[in-house]
């Protein structure tokens, strides 16, 4: 075998369409060239701009946690323009008269990745990308714990990313939904390369998640202000560590499944082979063994950016801490115990199936407590629809309607009429899209000024949330109703007369959602550019209730002057009512910030080689970059010196000056937040 | 994988309290991660055995007590050394000595190693490799992958012993003593459920 392995000409994207031109191949390989016209056109842009330098000083190398966090977000930005348009393909193909304009393969190949790309490259950098810009910043910590393992998992992250924008270019992506189930993703029914996609994106991004589990623990457990209790931080930072404890144990058995099917691959291995005594049962356990909680994991952080963006924007405090709390916390354990409602159909007994129906069923109470709570923040609280707030309430309407047809689905007789149709797959975007996105959307449009120092332009944010809102109703609602008369999910084209018009509903919905998102590139696009008028340098444009408001915006490189002290649960909403406008300082001391390095950035290059080698069979490179990987790890073990010390001079300076920007900042009403009246800090006082 | 935690956590202690303490309880909460890695392949291990016997051998046949007995022993016996090896070094035993001991418990993981190496070498030429049934799947999966920890601790070992030698004995390579240690012992801690599950219960 050569040392190119697998590789041959007729993985290079464009070869397909000359040898068997078609629709089909021709959309691939229109893909393929955006994905390198997109690459040459960045670099392009970086070299005539002389952007390289500042690009990696600033931001490859960064250790720093808010920077980190942007990367992450960006990554999310950039996999969910791919996975919506991908969304738009699929529904097209299944409107037009049938076989459509797709193969089957390509169908199939299309569904696979838009469900891959948008659970480990959409919704995982994006939360991951939110609770490291913010959770530090709310337990008035200075960085994450372990800032370079950080940067690994961001590195190992994108890695993973871009190998699934890599299946565009060369060879083929798999086709047997996210999920991958054996027998069908064994070597004998896909032989070819994509499978091993499928594994080794994974593998990358989900040790990447794993190390930022363990990072979020850590620092949640040892990094807290002085003084403050479990049970005094914000629900958003007892969601991120919720999120870290599923992280930890739930990656692990996505990471044992993809290499036991790997091994089955490659070396003849019998896992899953049933001829042979494998189980591919276990398979489908462990996988749901991940994938039950990986839900969770999705959904914790946007329940956590809720309770801090309904709060803010009712101005209220939320009503039932406690309760949200532990909610939270029985949601993260029961979210063991029901995987196996992903396969009631089989063939496990009638009991077990009742058992696992009864456990599913009881998530819907946590879950219940918290609608609840956050109803009654809003009950007679003054609310302000901005655009974070606008995603907050569409999520709670929206949400519960998923909640409703998920209690449904518990139940093992329905399930069995459900199982595999398109009402699932309704259901489940029914939770994700209001329950993850929109969450992620109201903690960018809520937390953005942090970073940037001004704030996003509201009259996009709104038409950006109502194209969302209008947009999911129209591509979803159909999907029960059909799914109910019997349409079987991931079929590439339906020839039932009697789904037609609402096939069309939702492609009319699908673009609608597309319409949002370009809502939104065009929010980030006008806000930059009207940035002067919508600086808040003083901080806390919206009367906020966290420590992170307590901060100028942008929010400089050490976070914090002086660690705040923690006097209450809301000691800058304490601060705000007794009449100030800068929290007293603590003691300023000297800090230690790590220094930026390029070393995260080279293990996550040399990691995506060894992956890209698997892929492809090629041994000898894989052999290369996996030994080249540790020694990159063993030459930063050696590397005493990576802290600078910034001095406590320079913070006492930074506190100064901030003060007196906060002093020369014109108090404004709270009715005039939205205008470019707000310089920051708002002070109207409330009830 | 599995110094990955090790490495980088060491890297970078920074700023306030007390580092090392954050480093290893970083340290014990990625163990608990690997934890679940070996969980799960014992929970196909037992599936394997009664299920995927196929046309290969059942454990009954395969495994006999006497070399896994003397393996365990090994590991066991590192245990306890590595641990005088850390208290030691705790109440200020001079380098030479901790590395006398860290040699030792390393020599031992290596006759482990070995005995392992040459028990899957024994099976292997009578025709049973891991591509005969699900079981032997299983078999070589879950004993390889301890293996493949151990390995990695004996390398991580010989690193470290070098880096003794560059630093001395300062409180980064202590901490990073302290992590190997308790990667070890848990180490230990599986083999005696692999042990029992594997050899004891497939013997039986
Ligand atoms: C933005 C609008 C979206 C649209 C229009 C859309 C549309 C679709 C369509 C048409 C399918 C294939 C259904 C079938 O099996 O026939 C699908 C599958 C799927 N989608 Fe989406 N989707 C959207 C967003 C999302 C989001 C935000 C997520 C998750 C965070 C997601 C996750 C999935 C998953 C996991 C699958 C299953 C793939 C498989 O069958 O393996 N989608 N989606
Ligand atoms: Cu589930």
């Amino acid at each position: 075998m050569s040392i190119l392995g697998s590789l041959d000409w007729n993985d290079i994207f464009i070869v397909p369409f000359f040898t068997e031109p078609s629709l089909s191949t021709g959309i691939a390989a229109g893909a393929g060239g955006v994905v390198v016209l997109g690459a040459l056109a960045v670099m392009v842009l970086l070299t005539v701009k002389g952007w390289w330098k500042p690009l990696w000083s600033n931001w490859i190398t960064t250790l720093d946690h808010k920077k980190i966090g942007v990367i992450y977000i960006v990554l999310a930005l950039i996999m969910l323009i791919r996975g919506v348009l991908e969304a738009v393909v699929m529904r097209a193909q299944q409107v037009s008269p049938a076989p459509g304009f797709l193969s089957v393969e390509h169908h199939a190949e299309l569904f696979s990745t838009h469900g891959t790309i948008m659970i480990f490259f959409v919704a995982m950098p994006f939360l991951t990308g939110v609770i490291n810009v913010v959770m530090p910043l709310q337990i008035g910590a200075r960085d994450m714990e372990f800032p370079f393992m950080n940067a690994v998992s961001l590195w190992l992250s994108i890695g993973g990313a871009a190998l699934v924008m890599a299946s565009l270019v060369v060879g083929h992506f798999e086709t047997g939904g996210w999920t991958a189930y054996p027998p069908y993703t064994g070597i004998k029914l896909s032989p070819n390369e994509g499978v091993d996609y499928w594994i080794w994106s994974l593998g990358l991004t989900s040790v990447g998640s794993t190390l930022s589990g363990i990072n979020f623990l850590v620092t949640i457990y040892k990094q807290r202000a002085p003084g403050m209790k479990l049970f005094d931080m914000s629900i958003f930072a007892w969601a991120t560590l919720c999120t870290a404890i599923l992280m930890i144990f739930a990656m692990m058995p996505l990471t044992v499944a993809s290499l036991m099917l790997a091994l089955d691959r490659q070396a003849g291995f019998h896992f899953f082979t049933a001829t042979q005594g494998g189980n591919m049962m276990n398979f489908a356990n462990m996988f749901w063994l991940f994938g039950h909680p990986e839900v969770y994991i999705l959904i914790l952080p946007a329940f956590g950016v809720f309770s801090e963006v309904i709060p803010t924007f009712s101005g209220k405090k939320i009503y039932g801490y406690t309760s949200l709390v532990w909610a939270t916390i029985a949601i993260a354990v029961l979210s063991f115990t029901v995987w196996v409602h992903h396969f009631f159909t089989m063939g496990q007994t009638a009991n077990l199936n009742a058992i696992f129906g009864i456990a599913t069923m009881t998530i819907g109470v946590p879950t219940g407590v918290k609608v609840f709570n956050w109803m009654l923040t809003m009950w007679r609280g003054k609310l302000r629809f901005s655009t974070a707030m606008l995603f907050s309430t569409g999520f709670i309407f929206t949400f519960v309607i998923g909640g409703i047809t998920g209690v449904m689905l518990a139940n093992p007789t329905i399930d069995f009429a459900t199982h595999n149709s398109l009402f699932l797959v309704a259901h489940f975007h029914n939770m994700l899209i209001p329950g993850l996105l929109f969450g992620m959307f109201a903690a960018v449009n809520f937390w953005f000024p942090l970073c940037f120092g001004f704030r996003l332009d509201e009259k996009w944010g709104r038409r950006s949330f109502w194209l969302w809102m209008i947009g999911f109703y129209g591509a979803f609602m159909p999907l029960y109703a059909i799914g109910l008369m019997g349409a079987p999910r991931r079929m590439a084209f339906f020839t039932e007369p009697a789904y037609f018009p609402w096939l069309v509903i939702a492609m009319l919905g699908a673009l609608c959602v597309l319409a949002g998102l370009i809502a939104q590139v065009i929010q980030i696009w006008v806000s930059v550019k009207n940035r002067e008028s919508l600086m808040v340098p003083a901080g806390d444009p919206w009367d906020g209730r966290g420590i992170e408001w307590s901060l100028g915006c942008p929010v400089p490189e050490y976070d914090f002057t002086t660690i705040p002290a923690m006097t209450s649960r809301e000691p800058w909403v304490d601060a705000k009512e007794a009449g100030k406008r800068i929290m007293d300082p603590t003691e300023f001391v000297d800090i230690h910030l790590p220094k930026p390095t390029g070393m995260p950035f080279l293990v996550g290059l040399v990691a995506t080689l060894f992956a890209f080698a698997m892929i492809f069979q090629m041994w000898l490179i894989a052999a290369v970059g996996f030994v080249a990987m540790w020694v990159l790890v063993l030459i930063r073990s050696y590397d005493t010196d990576w802290e600078e010390t910034i001095t406590a001079e320079e913070l006492r300076e930074g506190y100064e000056a901030h003060k007196r920007l906060v002093e020369t900042t014109p108090q404004i009403r709270l009715d005039d937040e939205f205008t470019t009246k707000n310089r920051g800090l708002i002070m109207e006082t409330q009830v | 994988m599995s110094n990955t935690g090790a490495a980088h956590a060491a890297s970078h202690d920074h700023g306030h309290h007390d580092k090392t303490g954050t480093v290893i309880f970083g340290f014990w909460i990625f163990l608990m991660s690997d934890l679940i890695a070996f969980s799960l392949m014992i929970a196909n291990y037992a599936d394997a055995e009664w299920h995927g016997i196929a046309n290969g051998p059942s454990p009954h046949e395969l495994f006999s007590l006497g070399l896994p007995t003397i393996e365990t022993m090994a590991l066991l016996i590192s245990t306890f050394t590595f641990g005088i090896c850390t208290l030691g070094m705790k109440y200020g035993a001079s380098m030479k000595r901790t590395v006398g001991w860290l040699v030792l418990t390393l020599a031992l993981g290596a006759i482990f190693l070995g005995i392992e190496l040459y028990e899957f070498h024994e099976f292997w030429t009578e025709g049973n490799t891991p591509q005969v049934s699900g079981f032997l799947t299983a078999y070589y999966s879950l004993v390889g992958l301890h293996g493949l920890h151990v390995t990695s601790g004996i390398i991580w070992g010989i690193l470290l012993m070098v880096q003794m030698k560059t630093f001395g004995m300062n409180d980064l390579i202590k901490s990073r003593l302290v992590r190997l240690g308790l990667f070890w012992h848990m180490l230990d801690i599986v083999w005696i459920a692999l042990f029992t599950k594997v050899y004891l219960m497939g013997v039986l």
